[in-house]
């Protein structure tokens, strides 16, 4: 049986790379939360009462996110306006 | 001139305290005079790995509200010369320690010519986690070959990097080491567990050195002696090696490879 389980064994995915492969997503995308600029809250704030001047908006629905793609980086709101 | 270093690593029980009295009692051993801090308060266990729980009179919480003095709260070592133990408090809870106080005891050592002040931090990223990194100079962080260990080695690296004194001033950042603990090569081998260089290449900061997992650590713990004074294991010469490097000397890994059984072994030993 052991040499079946060995046989197995060899094909399976080892589970350290599985390991790598999720933290090296995960911890990305944690370190691009955390190093997110000091003035993105307030940017943020001040956006939102920009656009509530002319459209009523709810306040949690505005996403706003600096993420950096192909050496650029990018600047993304993303507000859902409510029906009319 | 006086070195301040934290050993963290956000997650609990993967051998910050194990680790801060190997390296402590390593540099005492060296001739430095060195002052660990236990600053788990409520928590206390440095006291326990070092053997000297019998003899806590006053601790660290009692010197920052200033009912004792930092002399009458140090505990001398009993075998090494040079090295003191400042305990956490048992019956208090984190917020009797402040940032101004914990600032003076770190300053009156270094008056008292401390050459190292190593900082015991609790667990998790809370207010004692960051009280005991935000005088730091340097920063060991301890991880083990695990996946809840690596992301939380990876959060606390972002509060060196945000929250200490140096980030706050804009002076140079916190000096950042690893130091992966609970290694088994074995493992490693067979792919069931992530490797030295999986680490560093995750968490992206320089090895000071890979402890592996060993016997031998629980036996220190049970009789209160820091295991790098055991000098048979393995675990003791890795963190002599540990002392070496952190004290500037080039020094090769060891204890990466698991050892290979020769053939009387195999059918003879365990």
């Amino acid at each position: 049986m052991a040499l079946i389980d060995y046989l197995l064994g060899q094909r399976k995915k080892k589970t350290a790379n599985v390991a790598k492969d999720r933290l090296q997503i995960l911890l990305a995308h944690e370190r691009s939360e955390r190093n997110a600029p000091e003035y993105l809250p307030q940017m943020r704030d001040e956006i939102l009462a920009v656009i509530a001047k002319y459209v009523e908006i709810d306040q949690d629905q505005l996403q706003i996110s600096i993420d950096e793609a192909n050496g650029f980086e990018v600047l993304e709101l993303n507000l859902v306006l409510p029906d009319k | 001139m006086s070195r301040v270093i934290v050993v963290t690593s956000g997650k609990g029980g993967v051998g910050k305290t194990t680790t801060s009295a190997s390296i402590s009692a390593g540099l005492a051993l060296k001739g430095f005079k060195v002052a660990v801090i236990d600053f788990d308060v409520g928590l206390r266990n440095l006291d326990l790995i070092m053997g000297c729980e019998r003899r806590v009179v006053y601790d660290f919480v009692n010197v920052v509200q200033g009912e004792a003095s930092l002399n009458q709260a140090l505990i001398r070592d009993k075998r090494i010369k040079n090295l003191y133990i400042l305990a956490a408090s048992q019956t208090r809870d984190k917020d009797a320690l402040t940032l101004e106080g914990v600032g003076k005891v770190i300053e009156d050592l270094k008056t008292d010519g401390f050459d190292f002040i190593i900082c015991d931090s609790p667990a998790g990223i809370e207010k004692g986690a960051q009280l005991a990194l935000y005088f730091a100079d340097e920063a060991i962080v301890v991880t083990n070959p695990e996946v809840s260990s690596v992301r939380d080695s990876d959060r606390i690296l972002g509060i060196l990097q945000a929250k200490s004194k140096r980030a706050e001033s804009g002076d140079e950042g916190i000096v950042e080491h690893l130091v992966l603990t609970r290694y088994n090569p074995k493992r490693v081998e067979t792919g069931e567990m992530l490797s030295v260089e999986d680490v560093i290449d995750l968490l992206n900061i320089p090895l000071l050195g890979v402890i592996p997992e060993s016997e031998q650590v629980l036996n220190a713990s049970n009789s209160g002696e820091p295991v790098i004074l055991d000098e048979q294991s393995d675990a003791a010469q890795a963190y002599r090696d540990v002392v070496d490097r952190f004290l500037g000397e080039e020094k090769a890994h060891r204890f990466l490879t698991a050892e290979k059984k020769g053939l009387f072994k195999k059918l003879f030993g365990k």
